[in-house]
């Protein structure tokens, strides 16, 4: 059996794995048709009916100034999806760029360019997105931006390991001896063969983009009035008078976030398993 | 041993400066002066407001009293709160968040290693699958809704404690619970992983032929093979202490530094952004030094002269 079809088999064994799947395709085509399945649009204010608990006219009930919850949630998805992807791919093209040219290189531009790593890596991540955020203003761009510019530092470490390591193997050596550029070596070469630690790495910054996104809306620092993500539905949810009369303010959002997370774990977790059988059953 | 903690010592002082420079360079891009709110002052005023924080002069020279400043312990003056020392500011919050911040790190550890090893014990028993299953959610619900799920269910339901404020140690333990589940469960996971790591190996069985009592064992011989990657964990995991408590403090309307930087952040107030932020990250190089020095210390394969921890 082809290692390809190996993987998938111990993938498609673990239903945790599995059923993380599934949510995250049942969160996609929320995020796409949600929307349009509510009779009510995102910015439709209704008077009559504000902070009103779930019913057949408002599945999700309403807001305080009477917007309908379940588009309001539907169109969170699409926040923290957008987020969870193009911060993850940001940071994929910085960490990989920077990973493979510090592994390959090696010697002295290895060595000073993981020092930079280390160094930021003692610096709390968070911070310097609020820094960032203060710098660039706040804004959905802007905190995709700021998570990119931030989250590579995993990424960009595990490429390098790869990278040092296939480095000498003789497929590369021959691909040399060829006279095979360097950079065609890598794109060709190296980084398929490092494909499924990157994927995994991808896997599990996609979760952290998502709950940095809801952590900085939250404290207002993320996208701005009159734009909404789940950060900002909880947080305005959350207020102690609001909590008492109409729970499900800061329930919807509060449950969205935490099953998302919840999924893309499950669903990193499961690909790490599956590519590194010894790693079964020991997370870390 | 002097020689590699004094070399590891020079690294935290370089990092530190970098820090210094980078959010300084970084303040110095935000755009707009700080005083633009306040536009239409006769000029002298603004004049004199801008003799009074330095902005008068170049960049550069800014850059130099600042650090100047820094080296004597000094972070300079708030824009927001005018005149009052951020250094003061700090002094005053600080000690609130620091009995939070303990407190979830002091649960996450005593908590969370025994937990891990409970599992690693129980292997593919329903006890460790429950842990496990308890741990994913763990890492998966952020503290933010942890902590408005914790104010809701024990003070505005129970009424067991406080809904906000800080008056009491009482008031630390639903803020301090609120941050310490992820890094206790990631802490369990952790434990978990690197006791299995270590369990199979066969000086353990060795231990246990010899007749020791498991617990003996565990404690005696495996812990202390298996702990390091716990206090690896203790640099990143004060960092997220530390950046829950920016949000869990707004939730309990806790005066203490993580809601101050928040309320900082919203003020634009430049100076005590890069005070606590510079504050916060020599705390966290620190630490991490600290974390270094007791690595090196609990393993034995690690030679003092290396430097090299990873």
């Amino acid at each position: 059996m082809s290692p390809g079809r190996l993987i998938a088999r111990r993938f498609i064994g673990n239903p945790a794995a599995v059923g993380g799947c599934v949510v995250v395709a049942l969160l996609a085509l929320f995020a796409l048709v949600g929307p349009s399945l509510s009779p009510h649009a995102y910015d439709d204010q209704d008077y009559d009916h504000m902070r009103e608990s779930p019913s057949r006219q408002f599945w999700f009930g309403t807001d305080e100034v009477g917007r309908d919850m379940f588009v309001l949630i539907a169109v969170g998805a699409r926040v923290s999806l957008e987020v969870g992807l193009f911060a993850s791919l940001i940071s994929l093209l910085i960490g990989v760029s920077y990973g493979a040219t510090s592994g390959w290189f090696g010697g002295r531009t290895d060595q000073t360019m993981m020092r930079v790593v280390d160094i930021l890596y003692g610096i709390p991540l968070v911070l310097i997105v609020i820094n960032l955020m203060v710098i660039l203003g706040s804004g959905l761009q802007n905190v995709l931006l700021a998570l990119g510019l931030v989250y590579w530092l995993d990424m960009a470490r595990i490429v390098r390991g790869q990278v040092l390591r296939l480095r000498t193997t003789a497929y590369v050596e021959a691909a040399r001896a060829l006279g095979v550029g360097w950079r065609r070596i890598l794109v060709r070469h190296i980084l398929p063969n490092t494909l499924g630690p990157i994927v995994v790495t991808l896997t599990l910054t996609v979760p952290n983009a998502i709950f940095t996104e809801s952590f900085l809306s939250y404290i207002g620092l993320g996208v701005s009035a009159p734009n909404e993500s789940w950060g900002t539905l909880a947080s305005a949810g959350a207020r102690l008078e609001f909590l008492r009369s109409s729970p499900h303010l800061a329930l919807f959002p509060a449950a969205a976030i935490s099953l998302t997370m919840l999924a893309f774990n499950f669903v990193g977790d499961g690909l790490r398993d599956a590519l590194d059988p010894r790693h079964v059953g020991k997370s870390s | 041993m002097l020689q590699f903690v004094l070399k590891r010592l020079l690294t935290s002082l370089v990092v530190i400066w970098i820090v210094v420079t980078t959010t300084f360079v970084l303040m110095k891009l935000c755009p707009g002066g700080p005083f633009d709110r306040e536009r239409g002052l006769p000029e002298a005023i603004e004049k004199n407001i801008s003799a009074r924080y330095g902005l008068d002069k170049p960049v550069w020279r800014q850059y130099g009293s600042y650090v100047g400043s820094l080296l004597r312990g000094d972070l300079g003056l708030s824009y927001h709160y005018q005149g009052q020392s951020i250094g003061g500011m700090i002094a005053d919050k600080f000690p609130r968040s620091a009995t939070i911040g303990l407190l979830s790190i002091l649960l996450s550890i005593g908590v969370g290693v025994p937990a891990g090893v409970f599992s690693s014990v129980r292997q593919h028993r329903w006890g460790d699958r429950l842990t496990m299953l308890i741990t994913i959610v763990g890492v998966s619900v952020p503290s933010f809704i942890l902590a408005t799920l914790l104010q809701y269910v024990a003070a505005v339901r129970w009424k067991v404690f406080n809904a906000a404020g800080f008056a009491g140690w009482r008031d630390a333990i639903l803020p301090a619970l609120a941050l310490s589940v992820y890094s206790l469960a990631f802490i369990t996971r952790l434990t978990r992983s690197s006791f299995l790591d270590v369990l199979h190996d066969e000086w353990v069985r060795t231990a246990y032929a010899k007749g020791l009592a498991p617990l003996r064992v565990l404690v005696g011989h495996v812990l202390r093979n298996a702990i390091l990657p716990v206090v690896t964990y203790l640099g990143p995991l004060t960092a997220g202490v530390l950046t829950g408590s920016l949000v869990v403090e707004k939730i309990f309307s806790i005066p203490g530094l993580g809601g101050f930087f928040v309320t900082s952040v919203f003020n634009r107030d430049y100076p005590l952004i890069m005070g606590v932020t510079i504050f916060y990250s020599i705390l966290l190089v620190l630490l991490n030094l600290f974390v270094d020095v007791a690595y090196v210390w609990l393993d034995p394969r690690i030679s003092f002269e290396g430097g090299e921890t990873s």
